[in-house]
């Protein structure tokens, strides 16, 4: 692509865009929250209902078949997507959330025990808390916590000493949605993988922005929402390696996971379906393999590209607010801007901002202990996509000056 | 002022502004205008939790009458508050359990109580209807 950005070409593939909001044309900033559908995206939805609904795996008849071959497909185009070694050590699920309580409830039920320990950050968002929160509390395993400086970068010496041979786990985010720090995850994998713990990466923010590639990485287990990636709500994939998703057991039951049902006995079906039990989500998961298309067509070098464009203006431009002050100054940061300002509100602001048919995300975006450690309730949150424009942006600026002014 | 006669009268406020700026403007000045809640009734026991902002709402019965204090760390929430406060406070509880409730939805403040786990606003509005079903029993 040579003439890229061409960013108004981008934006006609977004019906949503031409939205008007009490007379406003609709400024998006929420995508860190979900990013909007392309049309592809909402045909291939549409074009699954219209033409070849069916269940799939079990049926003999044409709409199944090629609602299963549809289904594969997605799998397959997943696994190119995180460049995984195998289709079957791609896990559909119903999103990061699923995927992460699907490690924990079964690698973590079945592998840990009493005084075993796992590792976080304080920069999780809470779908990357609580589920080892529960599996401690069951098996009494102990919490650890890897601390970050003020910038909202992570403490790799202390990471460094947390770990012993009773580390069994860590489970940290590949880029926080709360800040944008990109963390180190290749170096927390390899010092993680030196005392023999496995290691989840919480890839929710970055999987629409950085290039992934889950054996460069060597990581264990990859969890995703295809929501955050172009593509439908209700899906993402747990990628893990294969001997470890062999090893573990399913932890839900029902159609589809079985090889053979007994009374007395069930055998379990094989990788992956053992851990897709009941009707999966088939329409999204068909439709999300053009949302995948869509990124890789534009490619993702490019959206990086551009994206950090964005958010080095929207960066300098807010700095012109008084009083504003940047949450989240790491090094490098995938395209959210968090912020408070002195002496305002953040939900005050988004209620101006709304007004103006500017969305933001406001308040602690699921990170309250990640909030308490930088000693405030919560920020005002600018979250960048491939569609939006530095006139947007500029329309932010204008927008938080009138908050300024009507507030202050 | 019975509950009706107060709604009607922020109504007929709301009615002089034509855009969404001069109303903002309106309820961040009564935000403004709201006597703070005294500290020692924000309390653990008060305060109304919200993704987004916080709201404390203290309530006592002065003779025959509920009465309400209320307080927000947002302006906007405060100004809203201050509205709800205005409107059910100082009526019998019954007067309160049972009032029928309209002038948010008529200023076109209404997706305000729609958002129920962001600003506590629905939740402060419940509970003060839980007060006067509460102060009802007692009686």
């Amino acid at each position: 692509m040579t003439n890229f950005p061409d960013i108004a070409s981008i934006r006609k593939d977004f019906p949503i865009l031409n939205e008007v909001i009490g007379g406003k044309q609709l400024v998006y900033f929420d995508n860190a929250a979900t990013t909007q559908k392309p049309r592809i995206v909402l045909d291939a939805l549409s074009g699954y209902y219209e033409h070849y609904n069916a269940n799939i795996h079990r049926g003999i008849h044409h709409l199944a078949e090629k609602a299963t071959g549809a289904f594969e497909d997605t799998r397959r185009r997943m696994q190119k997507f995180i460049n995984a070694p195998l289709s079957e050590e791609v896990i559909f699920t119903y999103g990061t959330t699923d995927s992460i309580n699907l490690v924990a409830q079964s690698y973590g039920r079945k592998f840990l025990k009493e005084g075993d320990e796992i590792i976080i950050s304080t920069m999780e968002h809470h779908s990357n808390i609580v589920p080892w929160q529960m599996l401690c509390e069951e098996k009494g395993c102990v919490l650890r916590v890897i601390p970050i400086n003020d910038e909202g970068e992570l403490l790799m010496d202390e990471y460094e000493k947390m770990l012993s041979g009773k580390t069994k786990i860590v489970s940290v985010v590949h880029a926080s949605n709360a800040l944008g720090t990109i963390n180190p995850v290749s170096d927390i994998i390899k010092k993680a993988h030196k005392v023999g713990a496995k290691v989840l990466l919480d890839g929710a923010q970055a999987s629409s922005h950085l290039f992934l590639d889950v054996q460069a990485l060597d990581v264990d287990f990859y969890a995703l929402s295809l929501h955050k990636i172009y593509g439908p709500t209700g899906m993402g994939i747990l990628y893990g390696k294969k001997e470890l998703l062999d090893a573990m057991p399913p932890y839900r039951g029902g159609g589809e996971m079985i090889k053979e049902v007994t009374f007395e006995k069930t055998t379990y079906n094989e990788l992956p379906y053992k851990f897709e039990a009941g009707t999966p989500n088939i329409a999204d998961v068909v439709a999300a393999k053009y949302a995948l298309d869509y990124v890789d067509t534009l490619g993702k070098d490019n959206i990086a590209k551009y994206e950090s464009e964005l958010l080095k203006y929207a960066t300098d431009a807010v700095r012109e607010i008084p009083g504003l002050k940047i949450i989240g100054q790491a090094k490098d940061k995938v395209s959210v801007l968090s912020f408070v300002i002195e002496g305002m509100h953040h939900q005050d602001i988004a209620v101006i901002l709304d007004n103006q048919g500017i969305a933001v995300r406001t308040g602690h975006h699921c990170t309250q202990p990640l909030m308490s450690r930088l000693g405030i309730l919560g920020t005002t949150r600018a979250s960048f996509a491939v569609y939006n424009t530095i006139e947007e942006i500029d329309s932010l600026i204008k927008g938080l000056h009138k908050a300024k002014k009507m507030l202050g | 002022m019975t509950i009706k006669e107060a709604q009607d009268e922020l109504i007929e406020d709301f009615e002089l502004f034509d855009d969404w700026e001069s109303k903002y403007e309106y309820i961040i000045d009564l935000g403004k205008q709201f006597p703070p809640l005294e500290e020692q009734f924000k309390t653990e026991e008060n305060i109304i939790k919200g993704c987004q902002s916080r709201v404390w709402l203290n309530a006592y019965m002065d003779g025959e009458l509920l009465k309400f204090e209320a307080d927000s760390d947002a302006i906007i929430v405060r100004g809203l508050v201050s509205m709800l406060v205005k409107v059910l406070s100082g009526h019998t509880p019954e007067e309160i359990a049972s009032a029928d409730l309209y002038f948010m939805e008529r200023i076109g403040l209404h997706q305000h109580l729609a958002q129920t786990r962001s600003n506590g606003l629905a939740s402060m509005l419940k509970q003060m209807r839980t007060y006067g079903i509460a102060y009802q029993a007692a009686e």
